[in-house]
């Protein structure tokens, strides 16, 4: 296990208005992961990076960066911290070679022309570097967000939806991008509501609700946790009814009596497939066809807040 | 102190100066052209001297100060107002870059741009009027002081505003009105006493004399009075930063 870069204990914020965005956060960032934090919208995503960054002042507890609070030590702690943040604020009126000049200096590094020229190839910017940014795309103009982010070699990368209304050649290309920026041992904290980009890209997952952190979790234990797997089986000739020895709450039978749904849990060693085929052939009962789905992140997220509502 | 970071925002701010030079520069010389051509040679030859001063000449310090202000407050009041509109201002927030150093790269470079129009603004009346400068150095020291002090109280007015007719009032609505009232056009000896008496409350009164006595020597309230408002105002507007920036008021959340 890697040290903990970002250590955030007891975080509460609380606005002017008196709305609760976070209710007591307590989370550790190892050094060099990629961990995404799933959330509903107004879940306390954005707010949790906000702070961390400095845009919004916390209420309660601490947060620090490779060692440093990020309040008392905001010099240090800024300096190895990049936002790319949700909304594509931009300078229209700047080029790009300047935007990210200006970001630079911004965070008190010397210039340094080849390491910008080395971002802008890394994200096909190179070749409009010098136009406007008011000429650019949207899926452009998020380039330049990340191109500015990474302008001053950041430690730790925080990526706020980062692929929010981007085409999927693009996103594709950012997940690479991430990827290559993991391999270079730079931590990145992601949020999404692609949760297909999540299950594709992070080590960690978090799932924050109603300001609460609900679960963090490896990616891999928490699929294997709470995903269910499905067998469905077709049958050979439809039935009416499932006959009384195949009866169980998690077996299902369609409408037209076509198929079998069989849940089970993926962890369990006695899973009942063998079972359940067994007493199909039993009966003498044929299937044309056998197919087995894992829930996807999307299913156990969605279970997940919604426990948390019900609860 | 981060200087890359007070570099890059005065260098951004300036950069934004010269691309918009038509706006920036361009205009505030162009419209003091008009004032002297209306009020220096067309009404000014009927007017005669002031004390012993012709009157195209009399009037290039209270222009300049004209310019000064109102462009002062509306160049550092739009420099930290846009970032805000446009949602740029994260960037600012999340560097490490303290209100100090975002002060000094903001109303710098305003500051700069300020002064940038005052000289042209006098190399223009030249080409109008000629005119000497006996106190070169009170001059150049009212023009810097006039500056940053409002340019303090622009970047105030942007924290301040929150939509873009906000930021028209004071320079709109305060300072040309106090400016005109200030004495630009005329000596304040030559109101009537009760007058004279009102208009020593009006602020811009002592900016127009002091500058305008580092022109020609003659003023209409002493000069170290008029230093001494100068630098109450600089204080003022640097007490109101520390407490803006120590509240957080209106920037963070």
């Amino acid at each position: 296990m890697t040290d903990a870069i970002l250590e955030i204990e007891g975080l509460e914020k609380t606005y002017a208005d008196g709305f609760s965005a976070l209710k007591g956060i307590d989370l550790s960032i190892r050094e060099g992961e990629i961990f995404a934090l799933l959330g509903p919208n107004g879940a306390g995503k954005t707010t949790l990076i906000n702070i961390i960054c400095g845009i919004v002042n916390l209420s309660k507890g601490s947060v620090r960066a490779a060692g440093h609070d990020v309040v008392r030590d905001f010099r240090k702690t800024r300096s190895m911290i990049g936002l790319v943040p949700q909304e594509l604020s931009t300078d229209s009126f700047e080029s790009v070679i300047a935007t990210m000049k200006f970001s630079r200096g911004l965070f008190g590094k010397p210039p340094n022309p080849a390491h910008l020229e080395q971002v802008l190839k890394d994200l096909s910017l190179w070749d409009k570097r010098n136009n406007k940014i008011i000429t650019l795309s949207g899926g452009m103009k998020r380039r330049v967000l990340i191109a500015k982010a990474l302008s001053h070699e950041p430690r730790i990368l925080f990526l706020d939806e980062p692929t929010a209304g981007v085409d999927v050649e693009l996103r594709h290309d950012m997940w690479k991008m991430v990827h290559g920026l993991r391999e270079r041992g730079v931590t990145i904290i992601l949020t999404t509501h692609y949760i297909e980009e999540a299950e594709e890209m992070a080590d960690r997952i978090g799932v924050i609700n109603k300001g609460s952190l609900i679960v963090v979790e490896d990616k891999e234990v928490l699929m294997r946790r709470l995903g269910k797997k499905q067998l469905t089986i077709r049958l050979g000739a439809p039935m009416s009814a499932l006959p009384d020895t195949l009866v169980s709450p998690d077996v299902e039978l369609s409408e037209d009596g076509t198929t079998l749904v069989y849940t089970y849990d993926s962890q369990k060693e006695e899973n009942g497939i063998c079972d359940l085929l067994k007493g199909l052939t039993d009966l003498g009962l044929e299937f044309a066809d056998l197919q087995s789905k894992e829930s996807s992140l999307e299913e156990i997220f969605v279970q997940l807040v919604r426990e948390e509502k019900t609860a | 102190m981060n200087w890359y970071g007070v570099r890059a925002i005065y260098r951004f701010e300036m950069n934004r100066t010269f691309r918009t030079i038509s706006q920036s520069l361009i205009a505030p010389v162009l419209s003091t052209s008009l004032y002297f051509v209306v009020f220096g040679t067309a009404i000014g030859n009927r007017v005669g001297d002031i004390d012993g001063v012709s009157y195209g000449a009399f009037i290039i310090p209270g222009l300049v100060m004209l310019s000064l202000l109102s462009e002062s407050v509306s160049n550092a009041s739009f420099g930290i107002y846009l970032p805000q509109w446009t949602g740029t201002i994260y960037e600012l927030l999340s560097a490490p870059v303290s209100y100090l150093e975002a002060v000094l790269g903001y109303v710098g470079a305003a500051t700069t741009k300020s002064v940038m129009i005052g000289a042209l603004i006098l190399a223009t009346a030249r080409l109008f009027v000629p005119y000497e400068i006996e106190h070169p150095v009170w001059m150049l020291g009212f023009l810097f002081l006039t500056a940053v002090s409002f340019s303090l109280l622009g970047f105030i007015i942007g924290l301040w505003a929150d939509d873009f007719q906000k930021l028209q009032i004071v320079p709109v609505m305060v300072l040309t009105p106090l400016t005109f009232l200030g004495g630009a056009f005329y000596s304040i000896e030559m109101l009537s006493p009760t007058w004279q008496k009102i208009a020593l409350l009006n602020p811009v009164v002592y900016l127009i004399s002091g500058f305008r006595w580092s022109f020609y020597g003659i003023s209409d309230v002493n000069v170290y009075v008029s230093l001494g408002a100068i630098s109450g105002f600089l204080f003022v507007g640097l007490a109101a930063v520390w407490w803006v920036f120590k509240t957080g008021w209106k920037l963070k959340k």
